[in-house]
């Protein structure tokens, strides 16, 4: 059976059991399983209730950031994460857009963002009588370079403000960016599809200082046997 | 307003479709019985593509699962949570209690732990161990046989140890353990604390040929829609809907209180229909009550009569009280040698750990400044990102003496070697069940459909703060003994050691406990009202005494063997 049957079963039917036993060797391909998932995900939804669709789509009617904000926004979300050899750039994850929403969602962080920008252009206009994004590559990583570290011991009072609102646009811009299909294969990230657990690879185990205890193993599922209906002995014993 | 009634008359009106409904449901319609079944909630199915969200991608979700409108994020499968829209409760001396609430079929039963543990021969008589609490009128013995069934028909993981107070079963077999959990083994044995294969109501193996095999996605928070993990709604509730025949279901149903006749015997319920807003009765031969063991003591409460003027149950002023919750407290470790491990192999696992701690110590042998006992469970591996990955991760740096902050490829490099390096254990323990300890009925507040709500008072003692103190010690050394790093602060005295609020754990029982003396308990040892012999409660308001356990497999050992007893008197016609 092709992976993406297999998974279109396993969505939208009840009959899983019977299918997994044939999805057993069959080589993951998570494009597949991107479009199996969407599948399910034709109703537009994620799973809503008619109360939370409410609450997206008046979220969805509201604006809070204006255009020079959102464009202050994509320089900096480029400049926490620039486009790698691998992996392209916050912008096209569409970062710009998750804080669009989130700020919206999240109204606590409306205040720190709307005011860290205008912190950010008032500094800007101080050093180079220019707003942020006016200003040159060089300029502009000038400035971040002042506020993209913590300062423990206080020696640049005047960035605090900065430094405050660079962390909260680096967590947000990371948070937007390792949720995106862009972000999960950057990362490595390799779970979210229907497999088999057999255990740590032996690869890595070699890599760590750690090992299966043929004790504990022997308690453990015969792969090869998931499919058996369970049977017991009158002590509990595992027959299948 | 109307009452409207219905001249059909069941055998049985089931009052919540959670772990201990959703039994009394299969039970008593498998038996030929005319069954009612009543949920304040919506209709839900864990298989339904609609309101599914296991295998969703977080982007799917445009606050990539933040908690906005579900507590635990997006794709948490409960619908309802800390707070319930229009249904408050209230507090009372500076009390903050937790209550969690699932509206919907199945309850909570749809997003829980899935972690399954018998209690044990101590458990059920922990009184003549230690002279506190109550012993329950009943014991292992009793209880063991409706175990057993229960693992066969219902499906859980786990190994047979040999323990005397975490007695082995009919389990399935257990996944091996991740990466993260052999460090966590290896740690636990070198400060000699026991680890076993934790015990989870997941499928591992076929069970039978209605319910799919786990295909190890970790997401049983989610439902599972092959029906892999227990769930009521997918396996005790919709089979019996569909296939008995013989059980009418209520959704959208707000139990208000229980009808009783002139000799003061339960005649049937009063509910509101959400949709309509009108209230409706229905009449039974027993009511069977498994709300949650607060919603349950509430209709009791609210339920007030010529014979039951002090609330149904309630003659001796026990219900809602001793309500008790386990205790809980947790701690994060970095684990260098978890840095910049392999990820290009799929890790999910099952939903919840594959290894734990059953409680290893023995409080008088070990000269303990606690009573009762805690296990732990343990979290890390490579989770699928969502809302608040990686914020902060480059303050990890400050373990390994590395510049903290910054941007560009050195934030990229942060993100990776960090990722699957943290390693987190929570302690779940037992408190002691105290009269003082109470829910009761605010005289001043209703909720949006007129029922008076619940209004709490709750106090932690010595014992779980002196046990959550040992807590927070144990995990440090096993941290330690795993070359962990402990993260954040350590919570003081002045902050109970980390424990967590009474509720917030969600294992609250007690508040209709069961005893062989009706001045000082609500139901018999059959979970049946002392005050009203038809009335019977398959929560877990019936627990004398909560273990150092999770109570949901001990709410459905004791559903079953109540309904069996149900099944029994009502052929018996005894009521």
């Amino acid at each position: 059976m092709k992976r993406r049957d297999s998974l279109k079963t396993l969505l939208v039917g009840t009959v899983a059991g019977a299918t997994l036993g044939s999805t057993i060797g069959c080589k993951t391909d998570e494009t597949t399983t991107t479009e199996a998932t969407n599948v399910a995900a034709e109703t537009g939804l994620y799973g809503r209730t008619p109360k939370e669709i409410a609450h997206d789509n008046k979220v969805n009617t509201e604006v809070y950031l204006n255009e020079h904000e959102l464009t202050t926004i994509a320089v900096l979300c480029d400049i926490i994460l620039p486009a790698t050899a691998d992996a392209g750039a916050a912008t096209e994850a569409e970062v710009p857009a998750f804080i669009d929403f989130i700020v919206k969602d999240i109204p606590s962080h409306q205040l720190p963002i709307r005011g860290g920008l205008m912190w950010l252009d008032g500094e800007a206009n101080r050093r180079f009588n220019k707003e942020f994004i006016a200003c040159s590559d060089a300029e502009q990583i000038q400035i971040i370079d002042d506020i993209a570290y913590p300062d423990d011991e206080g020696k640049k009072p005047l960035m605090a403000p900065g430094i405050k609102f660079f962390n909260r646009m680096r967590n947000l811009t990371l948070t937007g960016y390792y949720t995106t299909r862009m972000g999960l294969d950057d990362l490595g990230y390799t779970g979210n599809y229907a497999n088999v657990w057999d255990g740590v690879p032996e690869e890595v185990l070699a890599n760590h200082d750690v090992d299966y205890d043929p004790e504990w193993l022997a308690k453990c599922v015969d792969q090869s046997k998931r499919m058996d209906i369970a049977e017991w002995d009158a002590d509990g014993n595992l027959l299948t | 307003m109307q009452i409207k009634e219905t001249p059909k008359e069941y055998d049985a009106i089931i009052v919540g479709s959670g772990a201990g409904g959703g039994m009394a449901t299969k039970i008593l319609s498998e038996a030929g019985m005319k069954v009612a079944l009543i949920e304040a909630g919506p209709f839900f199915d864990p298989k339904d593509p609609v309101t599914q969200t296991q295998m969703k991608w977080p982007w799917e979700s445009p606050r990539r699962g933040a908690s906005v409108n579900r507590a635990f994020g997006d794709f948490d499968m409960s619908y309802g949570d800390w707070k319930v829209d229009g249904e408050p409760y209230t507090q009372k001396d500076g009390t903050n209690f937790l209550w969690w609430r699932s509206r919907m079929l199945g309850g909570r039963t749809n997003h829980w732990g899935r972690i399954s543990l018998r209690f044990g021969p101590t458990d059920f008589k922990h009184k003549d161990v230690d002279g506190l609490g109550d012993n329950w009128p009943i014991s292992y013995d009793d209880v063991k046989p409706y175990y057993d069934r229960l693992d066969k028909m219902v499906g859980v993981f786990g190994s047979n140890e040999k323990r005397y107070n975490d007695p082995d079963g009919f389990f399935l077999p257990a996944p091996k353990p991740r990466l993260h959990e052999l460090y966590y083994i290896k740690g636990a044995r070198k400060v000699g604390v026991d680890v076993i294969p934790s015990r989870l109501s997941i499928l591992t193996k076929k069970l039978n040929n209605e319910r799919g095999v786990c295909f190890y996605c970790k997401q049983c928070n989610r439902s599972c829609n092959a029906y892999a993990d227990f769930s009521s709604s997918s396996v005790f509730v919709i089979p019996a809907v569909n296939g008995t025949g013989q059980v009418d279901l209520y959704v959208d149903s707000m139990v208000r209180s229980v009808t009783t006749n002139d000799e003061g015997k339960a005649t049937g319920v009063s509910y509101i229909n959400k949709k309509d807003r009108k209230e409706y009765q229905l009449k039974g031969k027993t009511v069977v009550l498994g709300a949650s063991a607060c919603s349950t003591a509430r209709i009791l409460l609210n339920s007030k009569s010529k014979q039951h003027p002090n609330g149904l149950g309630n003659s001796t002023d026990n219900v809602g009280r001793y309500l008790h919750d386990s205790t809980g407290a947790g701690r994060a470790y970095f684990v260098p040698a978890l840095m910049n491990r392999k990820t290009d192999y799929n890790e999910d696992g099952v939903g919840g750990m594959h290894v734990y701690s059953p409680w290893w110590l023995d409080a008088k042998k070990d000269k303990l400044d606690f009573p009762r006992g805690y296990h732990i469970e343990v979290w890390g591996g490579m989770g699928m990102p969502s809302y608040g990955f990686g914020f902060d991760v480059s303050s990890l740096n400050k373990y390994i003496g590395g510049a903290i902050g910054g941007y560009g490829d050195k934030l990229r490099k942060d993100v990776k070697q960090f990722f699957g390096a943290v390693v987190g254990m929570a302690g779940r323990g037992e408190s002691i069940a105290l009269r003082d300890n109470y829910c009761e009925i605010d005289p001043d507040v209703v909720d949006q459909f007129g029922i008076p709500v619940l209004r709490f008072h709750y106090k932690w003692s010595d014992y779980e703060r002196n046990q959550a103190k040992h807590m927070i010690d144990t995990f440090d050394e096993i941290g330690q003994a795993m070359g962990g790093i402990p993260m954040g602060e350590r919570a003081g005295k002045d902050k109970d050691w980390g424990l967590l609020n009474p509720g917030q754990i969600i294992h609250e029982v007690g508040t209709t406990r069961m005893g062989n003396d009706p001045k000082n308990s609500v139901t018999n040892k059959f979970s049946q009202l002392h005050d009203a012999d038809n009335v019977f409660v398959v929560d877990a308001g019936v627990f004398t005494s909560q273990a150092d356990k999770n109570c949901t497999w001990t709410i459905m050992a004791l559903a079953m063997r109540t309904s069996d007893y149900i099944v029994d008197q009502l052929k018996k016609q005894n009521i």
